[in-house]
């Protein structure tokens, strides 16, 4: 990719998706959220607890994640 | 804020120096009475490129004594930053590379007992710790900016802006924490707790401002940053949990949910955008990128350690 190339969507292996700009994400329940920083995670694992954004869970394996309370 | 306490016979003499002014050229000749002395001294110098002493002349920031001095002082903590360092096994693509060796790094987490076990008083004491870095967070690495090729320069840019709060003063993360440190009733004023800081907080700070100041460490800057944003978002949740679970401020337990959220964004920017291009460009840097991730999870760890068994936890 040349140095003036800029993708406005990166899919990252094995983590979120970064979007850069404003937009408007639905989440699995329909829930519209805009987004509020110059380049946003969208979670892919299914496991995050701020849903539609990444919040790092796909880090953990199913069984490792850390207790939430 | 005033100049700090010495914590020996160097950094007596030193900040002594900066007080009046008067620096003896004899001064880069007196050796640190050990590593508390040599790290506060190392601060104090600078200290003089962020924001300063209001007892300390500005035109000291660049006396050539102390440069020199500082010079010594900084050649001693890399030899020790680079004996520590234990490099990664082997580099494949560098994203996964890069993750898996923060992800294999084992070091006690003060995250996981202020989410569980932790008092308020040991918080508080974490706060104050903190504040040393969060008060100025994301300038040390700023001073990369110049240093960088095209690609990761931009990269780094957006990161940059996000944590100076992306046009809006309040999201600035410097001032997201202060104003935490506010509602728990603890002095927001920059440099308020340096006196009370462990001489491994002040490693801390030190080891940014050494990869930041110096063109020649701007792959360790780097690296130390995709090192702290990619083991931050977890220990951000548990934080906020913490807080929450011993009924603190929401404004300080707002300012871990953020980082949860924006960290999970920086860390990719930082490995994917900002690390990843500059190693491909400059691969002799591809060391220092490790060596500055390590230094971040090692003196983490180093400071974990001092609170967690001062506390017994």
């Amino acid at each position: 990719m040349s140095d003036d190339e800029r993708p406005d969507v990166i899919v990252c292996a094995g983590g979120p998706i970064l979007v850069r700009g404003d937009h408007l994400v639905q989440d699995e329940s329909g829930v519209v959220h805009r987004t509020t920083r110059p380049v946003s995670a969208v979670c892919r694992c299914g496991r995050s607890g701020i849903s539609p954004w990444c919040d790092g869970t796909h880090k953990l394996g199913p069984k490792a994640r850390p207790a939430t309370s | 804020m005033l100049t700090p306490q010495a914590r020996g016979g160097l950094s007596a003499q030193v900040l002594g120096a900066l007080r009046t002014g008067d620096v003896a050229p004899t001064l880069t000749r007196v050796r640190p009475d050990d590593d508390a002395d040599a790290q506060i001294t190392l601060w104090a110098l600078y200290e003089q490129h962020y924001r300063g002493f209001d007892d300390a002349d500005a035109a000291l920031e660049w006396h050539p004594t102390l440069i020199a001095l500082r010079g010594g002082l900084e050649e001693a903590f890399v030899a020790d930053l680079r004996s520590r360092f234990v490099p990664p096994p082997a580099v494949g693509p560098f994203a996964e590379s890069f993750f898996a060796y923060v992800a294999a790094f084992e070091g006690p987490s003060v995250a996981t007992h202020v989410q569980r076990r932790a008092d308020r008083g040991q918080v508080l004491e974490l706060l104050r710790a903190r504040s040393l870095y969060q008060l100025k967070e994301a300038d040390p690495t700023t001073w990369a900016v110049p240093r960088l090729p095209a690609r990761p320069q931009v990269a780094l840019m957006a990161l940059q802006f996000d944590e100076y709060g992306a046009g809006d003063p309040a999201r600035q993360h410097a001032r997201f924490f202060a104003r935490g440190m506010e509602a728990c009733r603890l002095d927001p004023t920059y440099g308020a707790y340096v006196d009370d800081a462990p001489v491994e907080v002040l490693a801390q700070n030190n080891a940014m401002s050494l990869f930041g100041l110096h063109r020649r460490w701007r792959g360790a800057a780097v690296g130390h940053l995709a090192a702290f944003e990619a083991a931050s978002s977890l220990p951000s949740r548990q934080m906020a949990q913490g807080l929450r679970r011993l009924d603190l401020p929401e404004q300080i337990a707002a300012y871990y949910d953020e980082h949860v959220e924006a960290d999970a964004v920086h860390e990719q920017l930082a490995v994917r955008e900002i690390c990843a291009p500059l190693v491909e460009q400059e691969p002799a840097l591809l060391e220092d990128v490790f060596l500055g991730a390590f230094t971040c999870l090692d003196l983490e760890a180093r400071t974990a350690r001092v609170l967690l068994d001062a506390w017994a936890a």
